[in-house]
């Protein structure tokens, strides 16, 4: 029988751990129903990692990010599960620790970045403003670690740069720029909530270098939040994919482009067009859309769109078990109840 | 507190693939755009006060009766009359007269006040200081009361708090000014009697003396205005606090009130800097109907009492005196709404 | 297979029916006048200026006395006294039928010097923003010269040159603010004339009149009435003050603003002259600006409130 995820990732060695996530509901109250935008999501994240977030809009992957660093709107609450970062308990942390930690052992870089910076602050001014709240120093000895985070992330006369507006750069500038701020403070966790989403194709890619190369230097674990697949296969080291809310599948990144087990992955990844499919074919998509997740909770929320569905699917939830060593599925089917057979699974390998 | 981290020293800079991009603007060059934009809106100034002179002038000239007759009284003689006519220039024709006025106002030359025996200029000038007393420190009020109380309703949207806050504003907004007036004098002269409804006070009686005289039209002059700004933040600052950067602010650690105070109070600046603009330069209004109740002797009381005796010059010379306050007022919040959004220069040109 | 309902079913409730009872409660919310009459706030605005309105054209059948029926014997009557609901003013009228008849004249002036401004500075506006260039200029320059007054010294000046009297008040308070409504729809028609979709339908072939009446008029129509019920409101007490400075309505003729300017002169004797009549300026300004205020919010749904 396949072990549940949670007595697995008890098990697992924490020396490099930073990050670890149990079971998490995340609800936003709306005057029309709680949506119930994470519900029942574990993972964990070791020190220069990567985990990948894959899903599509509204799967609650930057949710999931937000409520990590504690940074839902007003109507969006923690309802119960464990966020441990680095030793500290996220769900229950003072607001000082909270403050202390974000911008300094915890960063977030945003996917829009021309809107992610103050408008009316020039960047240098933005930099120095963080720097100097984590590590106190003079003006000046800060604006020297402003100019050296430029000239990091690859920006051309940083000095003169610290005197722009954000309005005057450029999109990809504009991201390195906020990937300057981000490890300022030398983090020991990066959230990456679509980094490259509003960038152009060639900006994209020298981003995704940049935080590789980044990584690399400062031993940091990113969690990357994407709906693309080519992304997750260049920066993840496990990939954990979202729907609805909840995790259908949570594998290294090797194995699940290799021995995909979730009909969801199955949709997901045949939606890719591949160069072997020669311009003839219609992109495939999953028919169907998402729930409206005030609605969802009593069952698997992919039922009906899934091929595979079974009566069981429409009365229980699927928790997340680990069916091949350090791969774990959310599927009735998949858990040993009612297995896919093989001639089903083999036709999506 | 997290150590100083110098470990970047060590690692040698991403090289960058993408060749250096050409900058939408300098820093050179972005300073010297917001100085040719202050100059061009300084400039365009010059054709409004020429309408406002103009438009004065107009104006004055049909209000019915001539000076002449309201100087002499209606016993006098149609030969004085002719002759006072001849010595306010009034014979001659209507565009010589409006030269001539135009010429004497950019020397400063305002006309003669016949109801007070003295030319209008200084006339004006003296009585400006106690409306300004009452006006500014009417305003500071507002400010300092109306703009926390707007941003407090807006962190705090939806709550009690907010809910209070908005319908007294909104109560505040809705009432007369010389009712709110009347009240006050009701409830804190007659009923109470701890504070006097006129005049202004002498500075010879003390300090107390004065403030005292002060504290019922100040109160009467900040209710209002204090409204609307409250009213104004609240709107500007609910656009602000739910912008992206505001998350990413947070994100990066700052403390709440910085980011509120610091960061999205400066973004959601620009429409309160108007409704500043606007409440300065109709704060002469405000004290118009103020002054009448307190009979505060500043130009509300001049004025009314001008339009009440007929006297052309001096009704002429308030006039155009605010309207040219109001225009370089405008000018001033203009100037300071550029300096402080960066933005509008860039994309706009400096248009209004 | 899977049925293709659209949402996941709940185990205990039937899917389509949740589904269909959630969808019909969106389309409902979002029908405008169940907007407008679910914003608490713009239905109260809109029950006190129906009262008030209804005060003014029924005055005749609510006012049980004769406004100008002067008694002297029974001068400054404290509310409640002797069949005097809000008590007499200085000349021993009845308070609250000159209150009833006041807010006739009041909430008359005011919505009738707004269509004055309104139309004309619609005019103006539109004739602005369509030919631009100098005629644009000459019209917003004399606009901008006008609003450098303020309104009221401008009001002032202009009840000093047309005399006093009902209809010049209206008149004053027009012009005074022909330049708001000259300024929004020029606003506007520059908008529109830049928009995509109007250079689109150029390139289409549509004639210009077309293009101003459907694009122009659609999307300046809601600025202007919010900005029209919001300007009722100032113009009631425009004409307040004027009243109250002697140059509006004159008695005997009864308005807000000059029962107010009565209650002045005798605030330690009767201050209940002052106090209600201004009351009733509060309420019906109070009432418009609700009103206003969620017109907007109907009209305008991008602002948040």
């Amino acid at each position: 029988m396949a072990q549940d995820a949670q007595e697995v990732l008890e098990k697992t060695p924490e020396s490099g751990r930073i990050l670890t996530v149990h079971d998490l509901h995340t609800y936003f109250h709306t005057a029309s129903g709680i949506a119930k935008a994470v519900d029942g999501v574990s993972f964990t994240l070791d020190r220069g990692k990567t985990l990948g977030i894959v899903g599509e809009s509204g799967s609650g992957k930057s949710v999931t990010a937000a409520s990590v660093m504690r940074l839902l709107p007003k109507n969006g609450r923690i309802e119960s599960g464990e966020i441990i970062f680095d030793d500290n308990d996220m769900v229950t942390i003072e607001k000082d620790k909270l403050l202390d930690l974000r911008g300094n052992d915890m960063a977030m870089i945003f996917q829009d970045p021309m809107t992610a910076l103050d408008p009316v602050f020039k960047i240098g001014s933005q930099m120095i403003e963080q720097i100097r709240i984590h590590d106190h120093m003079s003006k000046a000895e800060a604006r020297e670690r402003s100019i050296e985070m430029l000239k990091l992330v690859g920006i051309p006369n940083p000095e003169s740069r610290l005197n722009s507006y954000p309005y005057e750069l450029s999109g990809g500038m504009c991201q390195r720029v906020m990937i300057a701020m981000a490890v300022s403070c030398h983090p020991k966790f990066v959230i990456a909530d679509e980094p490259t989403t509003a960038l152009d194709v060639t900006v994209q890619a020298q981003v995704l270098e940049l935080l590789k190369d980044l990584q690399q230097q400062l031993d940091t674990a990113i969690l990357l939040i994407t709906h693309n697949l080519g992304i997750i296969w260049q920066m993840a080291d496990t990939v954990m994919v979202m729907y609805a809310g909840r995790t259908c599948e949570y594998a290294p990144m090797e194995d699940l482009y290799a021995r995909p087990l979730h009909p969801y992955t199955w949709g997901l990844l045949d939606s890719m067009p591949k160069l072997s499919d020669a311009g003839k074919t219609d992109l495939k998509t999953i028919p169907g859309v998402p729930p409206d997740l005030r609605l969802t909770g009593a069952c698997c929320n992919f039922y009906n769109r899934c091929p595979y569905a079974t009566e069981h699917c429409r009365t229980e939830v699927p928790k997340l078990k680990e069916i091949l060593p350090g791969h774990f599925v959310a599927c009735h089917r998949q858990n040993g109840v009612n297995k896919l057979t093989r001639g089903e699974v083999n036709a999506h390998e | 507190m997290h150590p100083s981290c110098s470990w970047h020293h060590h690692f040698p800079a991403v090289p960058r693939a993408e060749p250096a991009p050409k900058a939408v603007f300098s820093y050179r060059e972005g300073d010297s755009q917001v100085l040719k934009t202050i100059l061009k809106r300084i400039l365009q100034i010059i054709p409004v006060l020429f309408v406002v002179v103009t438009i004065t002038f107009v104006l004055t000239r049909l209000i019915p009766g001539d000076p002449a007759t309201v100087m002499l009284g209606p016993q006098a003689s149609p030969d004085a009359i002719a002759q006072m006519k001849e010595r306010l220039g009034l014979d001659k024709p209507m565009w010589e007269q409006y030269v001539n006025y135009l010429l004497g106002v950019l020397q400063g030359d305002f006309g003669y006040a016949y109801s007070y025996s003295g030319p209008v200029l200084p006339i004006i000038l003296d009585r400006l200081p106690a409306t300004l007393m009452i006006t500014i420190t009417g305003l500071v009020i507002a400010i300092l009361i109306g703009i926390p109380i707007g941003v407090e309703s807006a962190v705090k949207q939806n709550t009690a708090f907010d809910y209070v806050f908005m319908v007294l504003a909104l109560v505040g907004v809705s009432m007369p000014i010389f009712w709110l007036g009347l009240m006050l004098v009701l409830f804190f002269s007659v009923q109470l009697g701890w504070l006097p409804a006129m005049g202004m006070g002498s500075a010879a009686k003390g300090a107390w003396d004065v403030i005292s005289h002060m504290i019922l039209p100040c109160s009467c002059l900040a209710t209002i205005p204090g409204a609307t700004f409250a009213r104004i933040t609240r709107s500007s600052m609910l656009e602000t606090i739910n912008a992206d950067y505001v998350k990413a602010l947070r994100a990066r650690g700052l403390t709440e009130s910085v980011v509120i105070w610091k960061h999205a109070f400066k973004n959601a600046l620009p429409p309160i800097l108007t409704v500043l603009g606007l409440q300065l330069a109709s704060a002469f209004a405000g004290a118009i109907l103020t002054e009448t109740i307190f009979s505060w002797p500043g130009l509300g009381t001049l004025i009314v009492n001008a339009v009440n005796s007929r006297d052309y010059a001096l009704i002429q010379g308030i006039v155009l005196f605010s309207a040219v306050i109001f225009v370089f007022v405008n000018l001033v919040v203009d100037i300071a709404y550029m300096l402080i959004n960066p933005r509008v220069n860039y994309e706009s040109g400096g248009q209004s | 297979m899977a049925d293709k309902n659209t949402q996941a079913p709940s185990a205990d409730t039937l899917s389509e029916a949740s589904t269909l009872e959630m969808l019909k409660r969106e389309r409902r919310a979002n029908n405008a006048w169940h907007k407008l009459s679910r914003n608490k706030t713009a239905v109260i605005g809109l029950v006190i200026v129906v009262i008030m309105v209804i005060l003014a054209v029924f005055a005749t059948f609510i006012a049980p006395q004769d406004p100008n029926a002067i008694d002297i014997a029974h001068t400054y009557l404290k509310p409640g006294a002797a069949g005097h609901i809000f008590g007499t003013d200085s000349y021993g009228r009845d308070l609250f039928s000159r209150i009833v008849y006041g807010a006739r004249i009041s909430i008359f002036v005011a919505i009738g010097g707004t269509i004055v401004g309104a139309v004309i500075g619609v005019l103006l506006g539109l004739v602005a923003g369509f030919f631009g260039g100098i005629v644009d200029s000459i019209i917003m320059r004399i606009m901008d010269g006008m609003m450098a007054f303020p309104f009221i010294l401008l009001a002032l000046i202009l009840m000093t040159i047309l005399g006093t009297g009902t209809l010049n008040v209206i008149l004053a308070i027009g012009i005074a603010n022909v330049p708001n409504f000259a300024r929004i729809v020029r606003g506007q028609v520059h908008v529109v004339k830049n928009e995509e979709y109007c250079n689109a339908e150029r390139v289409l072939g549509a004639s210009n009149a077309r293009i101003v009446f459907r694009h122009i008029f659609a999307n300046a129509l809601s600025p202007i009435i919010v900005y029209f019920t919001l300007n009722i409101a100032s113009a009631i007490i425009s004409e307040a003050a004027l009243s109250f400075l002697g140059l509006g309505i004159t008695p005997p003729t009864a308005s807000w603003g000059n029962i107010l300017s009565d209650g002045k002169n005798s605030l330690q004797l009767a201050p209940h002259i002052a106090t209600i009549s201004g009351i009733f300026i509060l309420l019906t300004v109070l009432g418009f600006n609700l009103l206003g205020d969620g017109i907007r919010d109907v009209l305008d749904p991008k602002q948040k409130r």
